[in-house]
């Protein structure tokens, strides 16, 4: 049985709720782990091995195959969490928020800079 | 009895951090952000506060999504940093009052507030960022701290209007404290941003300089917002706004603004400082 799924209406927006977050639950895990620098290596060792030791889902790891932002969402990985994946790879949140919306880098980060001018 | 002088609210971001480290704070990206905290240092220097309140959310270094706490207040000698995944340079630890915690703990319980406490917690960006920033310069931080850490990870979240209240009761109990303190609040996180959907990078202008206005003297029409409402007109993660609510409720007097900046953005994030002043 899965989560039930609710949609809040908020355009662009997956809200983190507890539907989300059972069904996150395996991706989150893993992702916690990332805070220490051991683990990180190990995933990079092994990253098959090391999604198999924290039970995930095949969405999920495929959604970790792909490095896609909005499938690790989509399978119920939360933010914060998928931070610290990004970070594996050197990746922050700029870098994260451009794949999301589509845009290269340097446009997501000129988009921000726009909004400064008001 | 323990005295609060004011309140400073501030984001939070993760890049700060770098910024500090790296000592970018003269680069054109970054000196509108630092300058702000001028005025803020020299009201520090002058006040000298001897505990900090801390409203502030982990981002999952303490807390995990296995047991997660709406409301928890940190009761430990000592609070350290840790790895948090993407290489924040570890700073000095800060010092506890478990005394004040115990005594914050006990009143809130009391007014209805069921707070998770704990002995042992380590502290993230949430709380460091903001620290880093107020007292610069490294080397042994000259408060002790109180961390008091909020829900904005899961939902659902504790709603702006019970945060207030939150505050409200934390404002009371350090005033009922038997003890000559000098206390300064600190709220953290903020404003708009969004880092997750195809939303991401969501700034919301109008909303942060309405929220910066109403809450120094008006908090209750910030407070008035439902958390959907906040995610809608502040993004995703603009409900850190809950923690600068909280930190406004805690002064229960009448407040002066001595200072405030608005500088968009630093990453994805539009930042907002404000110092008050309690003037009882």
């Amino acid at each position: 049985m899965g989560a039930r799924l609710r949609e809040y209406g908020i355009p662009g927006t997956t809200i983190f709720d507890g539907a989300q977050a059972q069904k996150g639950h395996a991706l989150n895990r893993m992702c916690y782990s990332f805070n220490s620098a051991e683990n990180r290596a190990e995933f990079k060792r092994d990253e098959e091995a090391y999604m198999t030791k924290f039970g995930l889902g095949p969405e999920q790891r495929e959604a970790i195959r792909s490095r896609n932002v909005l499938k690790l969402i989509a399978a119920g990985g939360n933010i914060y969490y998928l931070a610290k994946f990004a970070g594996i790879f050197g990746l922050d949140v700029q870098d994260v928020g451009a794949q999301q919306t589509g845009m290269s880098v340097e446009a997501f980060k000129a988009k921000l800079l726009a909004a400064g001018k008001g | 009895m323990a005295k609060i002088l004011g309140s400073i609210t501030t984001s939070h971001i993760p890049l700060i951090g770098k910024a500090i480290a790296r000592n970018l704070r003269g680069e054109p990206y970054w000196k509108p952000f630092f300058d702000g905290f001028g005025p803020v240092h020299e009201w520090l220097a002058r006040v000298k506060p001897d505990v900090a309140v801390v409203f502030y959310n982990d981002h999952g270094l303490n807390f995990f999504l296995d047991k997660l706490p709406t409301f928890a207040v940190g009761a430990a000698p000592k609070y350290g940093t840790a790895d948090e995944g993407w290489g924040i340079p570890a700073l000095t630890h800060f010092r506890g009052d478990p005394d004040l915690s115990w005594h914050l703990i006990e009143a809130l319980v009391a007014e209805g507030f069921d707070v998770a406490t704990c002995q042992e917690m380590l502290v993230d960006h949430g709380f460091t960022i903001p620290m880093a920033l107020l007292w610069p310069g490294g080397g042994d931080w000259p408060v002790k701290v109180v961390p008091v850490e909020l829900n904005t990870v899961q939902h659902p979240l504790p709603s702006p209007a019970r945060c207030l209240k939150l505050g409200r009761a934390v404002g009371h109990a350090l005033e009922s404290y038997d003890e000559d303190l000098k206390v300064v609040i600190v709220g953290t996180g903020g404003l708009s941003h969004q880092l997750d959907g195809t939303r991401a990078g969501f700034i919301n202008r109008e909303f942060d300089l309405m929220c910066l206005d109403k809450i120094v003297g008006e908090p209750e029409a910030v407070a008035r917002y439902t958390i959907l409402e906040i995610v809608e007109h502040a993004g995703a993660q603009g409900v850190e706004l809950i923690n600068w609510i909280a930190a406004r409720g805690a002064l229960n007097g009448r407040v002066a603004k001595l200072h405030s900046n608005y500088h968009v953005p630093i990453s994805n994030t539009a930042t907002g400082l404000l110092l008050l002043e309690n003037r009882g």
